[in-house]
């Protein structure tokens, strides 16, 4: 089912940002992910649904770098750069971003602060002047309906859950990745900061690959997503264009169980 | 060079050492004799040379507190400590009057830089000796007192006699008896009624010689409603041999006034840091202690505020950073001796590398002191398992209506929060040096900017090569 592009796509570059082949992954001794295989180019949108469990998170995670997994088979190349060569702040500078679905509170560091020291830390080559990332941040805040006191604030200390999310993706807009992945970053939020999270990134998938985990339809009425795969106890079990999503919706997931198929 | 070399030498920035060229330097040792020299040469009137002595026969009866750290206490040779060194001919005005290289080392610590950009006053100690003081012309001309405490002594006599002591008497501990037998240097504040200092004014005090004891002694009084910033930084080189630094700091804040003392505590790791800091505080007054430990081998200081009229409010915001082979033992002491005082505490720590940071605080409610609000709040982090962090609170209330809240925790860095900033393209170390910057803001964002940058620059450059 590989290869179901939305027509404006036809014509981008083939090469891969993302490449990932018979990727197993053991957290504790248990094996989690079971033989994945996954392609992402610019300016794709790819959709990773699957119930809680299904090891979406735990892909995740092994992508940026998380020091609890263990690759066990498999391999992973971001443009074309075996990623077990880059250390978890290297892959943030080469492009990568993670959109956490529980981000950490960072508590006495203010939001601006650590907003123009991670720009500073990533986008070494076309990094902004102060005033150019003023304006930067003054465009992103205002796609997100984030208000210039929240700069001041601790980062994710004492915010509500959508605040939170609106974090990270207001880091995702002025990092500029070349990969986002977005874990759950749907999960908990009200229609209004959906659509606002939607924005933003829609904003960026001309630019990036975009690998966006969920659950729930819901996210994907405001993001079109050029492919969709099914994940299931750890492997991808179908996959489609922007239609399996509503299928799935209306379905649920069992039909998908292997002993199903 | 090994890590341990890296760690006591090169990352302390103001490690540097000139040369010593003493004027006057006197043997090493204590004795009743070098009290009574060190007056002596400083030409003091009877009433100080009796009180230095008597503070002598004080210190050479009293015992050595046998709580903090004993261990390291009785570490201290006494008679390895030069009591007193004079590197100038005096305190200068102009800094090209200043010894050259005395002046290039405050320049190496962007002292006169400072000066003109945002301070209204300076005095450098060097050693023993005040080598520089200043202070601006418009504070001077609305009766504003900005000297060394031994110019205080002489052009001030009424004033000194009258406070000397009276805060911190020389029989209140064996090191503030020790400071009042061989003090030298410090400064001297009065800021008459009324007036507000908007620029701080700042103390710097700098250790250059080996086995060196500096004792300044400070008197600060804020006449009824004047305000006052005033700060202290301290630096010294590293040396094998240790250095002590015995201080006693006095604060007089009269009614309705408000001073703030801030201190940035960056001895090298030889240098004994034992001081006694206190204020009594007026109707309706306020003192505020911002006091910051990040270097020495042991500190074991804990500002003190005397609530003696009602109204009157004490504020003391501390943070230590304790590294491999220090022990900060910091706190805090409050006496709530009138009604509707109140008192916040606030300390920090952070041990790395088997560093110690201790607690101690004391918080006192007479029984005449009605409605009276105590919070104390105490915070550690430790970066990892060899290190420790103890917490020693004593509360004595003795009035029913008073309100006291109290909370203390200890953490750890988790690695979670560290993973999330090196996603973010910060490196481990950065992404600790952000941690713990963040830990310490609520006490860095008490200082002026300046200071306050330095002292994350600082606390960053610790995190260098610590993490492997």
């Amino acid at each position: 089912m590989k290869g179901i592009l939305a027509p404006h796509l036809e014509n981008m570059p083939t090469s891969c940002v993302l490449s990932i082949s018979d990727l197993h992954v053991s957290v504790e001794g248990t094996t989690v992910i079971k033989g994945l295989s996954l392609e992402i180019k610019k300016g794709e949108v790819h959709a990773l649904m699957g119930r809680n469990g299904a090891g979406k998170s735990t892909l995740a995670n092994v992508l940026m770098g998380h020091p609890s997994y263990e690759i066990t088979q498999g391999n992973i190349h971001f443009n074309g750069i075996p990623l077990d060569e880059l250390e978890v702040f290297e892959r943030a500078r080469a492009g990568m971003f993670l959109s956490f679905q529980y981000p950490q509170a960072i508590p006495g560091v203010q939001v601006g602060t650590f907003l123009r020291k991670s720009v500073q830390a990533v986008r070494k080559e076309d990094c902004p002047t102060n005033r150019e990332l003023r304006d930067e941040m003054k465009v992103a805040m205002k796609i997100l309906g984030v208000e210039n006191s929240f700069l001041g604030r601790y980062v994710n200390d004492g915010f509500s859950g959508g605040e939170k999310k609106r974090l990270e993706i207001l880091q995702m807009l002025l990092l500029k990745p070349k990969l986002a992945m977005l874990d759950e970053t749907d999960s908990g939020l009200d229609i209004d900061a959906l659509r606002m999270v939607a924005d933003g990134i829609n904003s960026i998938s001309d630019d990036a690959a975009c690998l966006v985990i969920t659950h729930y339809q819901r996210l994907l009425d405001h993001v079109k997503p050029s492919h969709v795969h099914v994940m299931i106890d750890g492997r991808i079990v179908k996959e489609g264009g922007p239609e399996l999503a509503i299928q799935v919706e209306d379905k649920g997931y069992d039909w998908l169980e292997p002993t199903n198929a | 060079m090994s890590q341990d070399a890296r760690d006591a030498v090169g990352d302390y920035r103001y490690g540097f050492h000139d040369p010593e060229n003493a004027t006057i330097r006197f043997d090493f040792g204590l004795s009743e004799q070098v009290v009574r020299d060190i007056s002596e040469l400083k030409n003091e009137p009877q009433w100080m040379t009796d009180i230095r002595v008597k503070a002598f026969k004080h210190f050479i009866s009293r015992p050595m507190p046998d709580w903090g750290n004993s261990e390291m206490l009785n570490s201290i040779d006494f008679e390895k400590v030069c009591y007193y060194l004079k590197s100038s001919k005096g305190s200068e005005t102009d800094w090209d009057e200043v010894p050259e290289d005395i002046k290039n080392t405050f320049e190496r610590l962007g002292i006169p830089d400072a000066e003109q950009k945002w301070l209204g006053g300076v005095t450098a100690q060097y050693e023993s000796e005040v080598v520089y003081h200043s202070i601006r012309e418009d504070l001077e001309e609305q009766g504003v007192v900005f000297l060394d405490m031994d110019s205080g002594l002489r052009e001030y006599e009424d004033v000194v006699k009258e406070y000397f002591g009276s805060v911190v008497p020389y029989s209140d501990n064996k090191f503030s008896a020790l400071n009042t037998a061989v003090w030298s240097g410090g400064s001297f504040l009065i800021i008459p009624e009324g007036v507000h200092v908007e620029m701080p004014v700042q103390a710097y005090f700098r250790i250059n010689a080996k086995n060196m004891g500096q004792f300044e002694r400070t008197l600060i009084i804020a006449r009824p409603g004047s305000s006052v910033h005033y700060i202290e930084g301290c630096t010294a080189p590293t040396y094998s041999t240790d250095s002590l630094h015995s201080a006693v700091v006095e604060l007089i804040a009269e009614e309705g006034s408000h001073i703030r003392y801030s201190t940035v505590q960056n001895w090298s790791t030889n240098v004994y840091n034992l001081v006694t800091k206190r204020g009594v505080a007026y109707r309706n007054s306020t003192i505020e202690w911002v006091d910051g430990n990040i270097g020495s081998r042991l500190t074991m200081k804990y500002p003190a505020v005397i609530l003696k009229e009602e109204g009157a409010h004490a504020e003391v915001i501390s943070v230590a950073y304790s590294g491999e082979g220090q022990h900060q033992d910091a706190g805090s002491k409050v006496h709530h001796l009138a009604p509707n005082t109140t008192s916040r505490i606030l300390a920090k720590s952070i041990s790395k590398n088997g560093g110690r940071s201790s607690y101690r605080g004391l918080v006192k409610v007479s029984p005449k002191a009605h409605n009276c609000k105590v919070s104390v709040v105490c915070d550690a982090l430790l970066l990892d398992e060899d290190s420790r962090s103890d917490t020693y609170p004593t509360m004595e209330v003795s009035n029913q209506s008073c309100v006291v809240e109290h909370e203390a925790s200890v953490s750890k860095v988790s690695g979670e929060q560290l993973f999330y900033l090196m996603s973010r393209g910060h490196t481990e170390e950065q992404a600790m040096g952000m941690i713990i910057n963040g830990f310490f803001e609520p006490f860095t964002k008490e200082l002026p900017l300046e200071y306050a940058s330095e002292l994350n620059k600082l606390l960053e450059m610790e995190m260098e090569g610590s993490i492997g």
